[in-house]
């Protein structure tokens, strides 16, 4: 007879208060990673913070005047400057003596491109504010372009794949180490396919006091072209081909990574993904595509010593499953 | 009492007069002394405030609106290039109904590029929202900087004060700058009506729909019409304090019984005077000194223009293709009016070209000559080594 655990694990997590910072009901597509995201951020945050949010697909969905889904204080101006406007909210809030923390959320677009400068900015002055960037990998909110995070390889209606292109010729912009190169105290990357670490980053980010930045990744059914239903699973092989490594890093340096125990060729990422799919072509040039993609792969598992056989302190391996139900709190 | 100072130190001390929380600026020529003046107050303990000396004026422009959107009074600054850097911002500021107020130390735009005065900066964003008030001497852009603030932040409309670089920002004057129990009497500490707080969370700069735009951009107009009475209502106010006016939304000078006009905006409006003054004019002119922009004054500007003939319009901007900016609004304002005077535009002071007391004569000289609707004035196309490209205009 197997031992049964003595308590009802299950039955206490529905017990555990959960903020919700963002309300059911809104636009987001089925299986969107962003706004699970947002949610967990959120539900580790809890309410006494101001959330200021670039342009882009959670500021559309989430607040189609006059309805809102936000539970907290939120303010969106304009895609770029999300940083700027955290860092003024964030000194306004030192100059009345209020504790309330500020969070910036932006996507990638609004991260690594039109909005790095002012984060940047933002970063060198040390205002006590967390960045968390929501990233899709392309410009999915006007509808699937490359952006500097768009993998190598992968498919957009601005890098498309045709007779002579494979897809985006450059690489995704190393954007970690350049944030933590500005010597912040704390910077990490999560995904949602690994919820409680996701958490505990969020809690150790408002921890620390001065600029911290989350780096989360977050699959788009629509631009990445995979099964609504998959966005778990899909968002864990990114994890486990090495291809997006979960790591913390702490003025400038690494401190720590999720360690890969189960790791998977890149094919098998790219399977379920429309993005990859002409990677998956019997043709020499696609094959080639193929091989650079897992050479950035294994890469990244090299640089960071990512294989291990150790477990993972938050590698629930889908045991903290985001499906769980919980009390709402406040 | 009245100290001689520069009118960027006067202005930083009229901003400090006015207890800002948040200062947010980046440096350019020739806003770069006001905001040097704010650093060495708050440095020197006499102003209690957060300077964040940001990475961009598009960077200064969202920490004003972030911080004012938290519940402190924040003040920028910027000229030229920086208002264009920040434009978008400043729409959005203003559409956001964010109460801030900014100094434009007005200049010129590049191309080519010129670090002296003119108007084509503030001009650009006429249409961005914002409240835009000309300063025709420092007295008035230390008065206007104070009023601006009260404006503000009962109409929750942005302010920008225009204040002409070098000309006036670079220039020592005699300034009596009001008593610090003046400014607190004038104007009470900061309130914003949906400051960000988490114990009431709202949810501000949604996405609206075709069914609901309009309304919304409507509404932000209306608030002009208060803006008009709250910025005369702040000039009477302060002016009961101080013993003086800043003019309202247009002064009108001179000859009040003349048939011919000059209008004018910011600093060449004291030349002009003091070329009346000293009777350089020759004949007698009715002098219009235009405050408020943004609200545009137009019943005052038609009441201003009655019994006038001609009316010359002085604009220190232009759009190209299409003329002065100023003059147009001016005959859109009179159009219609029954006895509408002539409207005779001439572009001038461009790029911090001098407009000396000489020149007003010039142009009333001009007047008798039947000239164009529209002119640069002061153009001598010979200086140019290119001036027979045809391209290029001639006399």
């Amino acid at each position: 007879m197997s031992s049964q655990p003595s308590v009802d694990t299950t039955a206490l997590r529905k017990l555990q208060p959960r903020f919700s910072g963002i309300e059911s009901g809104h636009g987001a597509c089925q299986g969107c990673g962003q706004a699970l995201a947002a949610r967990l951020v959120l539900e580790a945050a809890g309410p006494d913070v101001i959330v200021a949010n670039a342009t882009g697909c959670l500021e559309i969905f989430t607040t189609p005047w006059p309805q809102s889904a936000w539970n907290v204080p939120w303010i969106h101006s304009l895609f770029e400057n999300v940083a700027a406007v955290a860092a003024g909210i964030e000194v306004a809030l030192r100059a009345q003596g209020r504790t309330t923390r500020v969070l910036a959320f932006a996507g990638d677009g609004g991260t690594f491109d039109i909005g790095f400068q002012a984060l940047s900015g933002m970063l060198e002055r040390n205002h006590d504010v967390l960045f968390v960037c929501f990233d899709n990998e392309a410009y999915m909110n006007t509808g699937i372009q490359r952006s500097g995070s768009t993998p190598h390889g992968a498919w957009t209606n601005t890098s498309p794949a045709g007779r002579v292109r494979q897809g985006k010729r450059h690489f995704k912009k190393d954007l970690l180490t350049i944030i933590s190169a500005h010597g912040i105290p704390y910077a990490a990357t999560a995904s949602v396919a690994y919820p409680s670490d996701l958490r505990a980053k969020v809690r150790r980010a408002l921890d620390v006091s001065g600029p911290s930045f989350l780096l989360l990744h977050s699959p788009c059914p629509l631009g990445w072209g995979h099964d609504s239903a998959q966005t778990i699973s899909v968002d864990r092989l990114a994890v486990e081909t090495g291809l997006f490594p979960i790591l913390e890093m702490e003025r400038g340096k690494v401190v720590s990574s999720m360690k890969i125990r189960n790791p998977r060729p890149v094919r098998e990422y790219a399977l379920p993904q429309f993005r990859f799919r002409h990677l998956l072509m019997d043709t020499p040039e696609a094959r080639e595509e193929l091989e650079h993609l897992q050479a950035l792969a294994d890469a990244n598992i090299e640089r960071y010593d990512l294989l291990s056989e150790a477990p993972g302190p938050r590698d629930s391996g889908g045991a903290d499953t985001v499906r769980r139900g919980g009390s709402r709190w406040g | 009492m009245r100290d001689v100072l520069e009118g960027s130190q006067a202005i930083a001390r009229a901003v400090a007069l006015c207890r800002p929380q948040v200062v947010a600026a980046y440096p350019i020529t020739p806003q770069t002394h006001i905001v040097e003046a704010l650093a060495r107050l708050i440095a020197d303990g006499l102003l209690e405030a957060e300077l964040v000396s940001v990475e961009s004026e598009f960077s200064a422009a969202s920490v004003v609106l972030g911080a004012a959107s938290a519940g402190s009074r924040s003040y920028t600054a910027s000229a030229s290039q920086g208002i264009l850097l920040m434009s978008e911002v400043l729409y959005n500021i203003s559409g956001l109904r964010v109460p801030v107020v900014l100094t434009c130390a007005n200049r010129a735009v590049s191309s080519p590029v010129s670090i002296w005065n003119d108007h084509q900066d503030s001009m650009s964003v006429r249409d961005s929202g914002w409240i835009q008030l000309y300063c025709a001497d420092n007295q008035e852009a230390v008065d206007t900087t104070i009023q601006a603030f009260r404006i503000s932040e009962r109409t929750e409309l942005p302010v920008m004060v225009c204040v002409d670089g070098f000309t006036l920002t670079h220039t020592l004057e005699p300034i009596d700058l009001p008593e610090a129990g003046q400014v607190d009497a004038f104007l009470p500490p900061f309130r914003f009506s949906r400051s960000l707080s988490s114990a009431r969370p709202l949810t501000q700069g949604t996405l609206v729909s075709p069914e609901f735009f309009t309304e919304m951009r409507s509404l932000q107009h209306g608030a002009f019409d208060l803006a008009e009475q709250e910025i005369l209502a702040a000039d009477r106010d302060f002016g009961a304090l101080v013993g003086r006016d800043s003019g309202g939304l247009l002064r009108v000078e001179g000859d009040r019984e003349a048939t011919v006009g000059i209008l004018a905006m910011g600093s060449v409006y004291g030349t002009l005077k003091d070329a009346h003054r000293s009777g350089l004019l020759g004949r007698p002119v009715r002098l219009l000194c235009l405050r408020a922009f943004r609200p545009f004054p137009s019943r005052a500007i038609r009441e201003a223009s009655e019994g006038l003939s001609d009316l010359i319009v002085l604009d220190r901007s232009l759009s190209p293709g299409s003329g002065g900016i100023v003059a147009h609004e001016i005959r859109s304002a009179l159009y219609g009016s029954g006895r509408a005077p002539r409207i005779v535009n001439f572009v001038v002071g461009l790029g911090g070209r001098n407009v000396p007391g000489e020149i007003f004569q010039e142009m009333l000289e001009a007047l008798e000559k039947d000239p164009p609707a529209f002119s640069i004035f002061d153009l001598d196309p010979e200086k140019l080594p290119l001036s027979k490209d045809p391209v290029l205009p001639t006399s």
